[in-house]
């Protein structure tokens, strides 16, 4: 099978059928943090993938992608009163 | 594993719920993990003109879908950062969005207002890059919600960026920003725009999963300075926490919420003045956005 990563998007070979728990062990990636994405369908942690499958691991960590301060962002809390612009 | 509403195939695990959904009953379980966000801070009034601040990301364009689709009248703000390629990548995702669910989008750019993108901005300031991002971004935001006359601006801030938020500021004892942080901050000035996050209830798994399931074209990839920023080690940290015992990032920030934060409340007498610059809300007598913009211009 074919294992898509990204940030950076790279491409992993894995030899036969295994189910995406055991991708995602093998990869040492936490099931939470990614979507399972085969075709245009979501796949939960049970799901075989066969050989012939290719799958996309697509990280959920957002940081710095947004638009406040949060996520990326340097350690401030939403500032409306004390510090204030 | 089977949808515990209907027994059809799942899509999705929630482990923190104990649960599976396939799309059509995940999609229901979002919209009213929003709804009881909204309704439990009275964040808005139904039908009320909200100005959501989008980035191209997942968060904030998911965001923007659920309001759309709960009628809200919406209006986008994209601030566009200057940040090379991801910028130009990530305001392509909003204007697709905007053109395709036909609702007004307002792009205001970093390098008019301040007088240079974000990159050169740190390279003047010679601060992190989110520094004088992070303020422009507050400025902006609240200066365009009072130019177009809206009251309140959502953002996409989601659980995981809530929890990791809260994790930093209590690893450093900042008991203004525990103060301080919340689903919901009211207005305290006649010229400051509330500010909500609709999405406090839901992770970083079931935004992206909703963006996914709605056919969102969204930007994946990731401002290049978000890089090593404590919040994504914190993020990190709560993760495997999770992992070892799901629902412990939703216990860590509602436990904060429900039975910590009021203890950080104090009546802050912080007097509010109105900048002589630019009118906008500030502490001092110059804003700290005129002094940055000052600070840019003389340099270059
Ligand atoms: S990570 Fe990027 S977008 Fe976020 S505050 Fe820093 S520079 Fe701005
Ligand atoms: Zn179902
Ligand atoms: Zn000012």
């Amino acid at each position: 099978m074919k294992v898509i990563l990204r940030n950076p998007r790279r491409e992993v070979e894995m030899p036969g059928e295994r189910r995406v728990k055991d991708v995602l062990r093998e990869l040492d990636i936490l099931p939470e943090t990614v979507l399972v994405i085969r075709g245009d369908e979501l796949i939960t942690p049970d799901q075989v993938v066969r050989d012939a499958d290719i799958i996309e691991l697509r990280p959920v960590m957002s940081g710095g992608s947004q638009i406040a301060p949060g996520a990326g962002h340097p350690p401030t809390a939403p500032a409306l009163r004390p510090s204030l612009p | 594993m089977k949808c515990r509403k209907c027994g059809g195939t799942a899509v999705l695990e929630l482990r923190r719920h104990n649960a599976a959904f396939c799309a059509p009953d995940f999609l229901d379980f979002f919209r009213n993990q929003v709804r009881e966000a909204i309704r439990k801070h009275r964040m808005l009034e139904p039908e009320e003109q909200v100005l959501v601040a989008v980035s191209g990301g997942k968060d904030s364009l998911a965001l923007w879908d659920v309001l759309i689709d709960e009628g809200y009248r919406t209006t986008g703000l994209y601030l566009d950062l200057g940040i090379f390629d991801y910028s130009v990548d990530s305001r392509r995702k909003c204007e697709t969005f905007a053109a395709r669910r036909n609702v007004p989008l307002i792009v205001a750019s970093v390098a008019e207002e301040v007088g240079a993108p974000v990159p050169v901005i740190k390279n003047v300031t010679r601060r992190p890059p989110c520094s004088g991002c992070g303020l422009s971004k507050r400025y902006l935001m609240n200066r365009v919600a009072l130019d177009h006359g809206l009251g309140v601006v959502a953002t996409g801030h989601n659980l995981d960026d809530e929890a990791a938020t809260l994790f930093g500021s209590i690893t450093h004892w900042q008991t203004d920003a525990l103060a301080r942080q919340s689903p919901a901050l009211p207005s305290t000035h006649a010229k400051l725009a509330r500010r909500v996050k609709p999405l406090y209830r839901l992770s970083e798994l079931e935004t992206s999963a909703y963006a996914f399931l709605r056919r969102i074209d969204y930007i994946v990839e990731e401002c290049p300075f978000a890089k090593g920023a404590t919040s994504i080690a914190h993020k990190e940290i709560l993760n495997r926490m999770e992992d070892a015992s799901p629902g412990a990032k939703h216990n860590f920030l509602f436990g904060f919420l429900e039975k910590a934060r009021a203890a950080f409340e104090r009546a802050e007498a912080v007097p509010l003045r109105e900048c002589v610059r630019c009118g906008q809300v500030t502490t001092g007598t110059v804003c700290a956005f005129c002094k940055l913009a000052d600070q840019v211009k003389r340099t270059l």
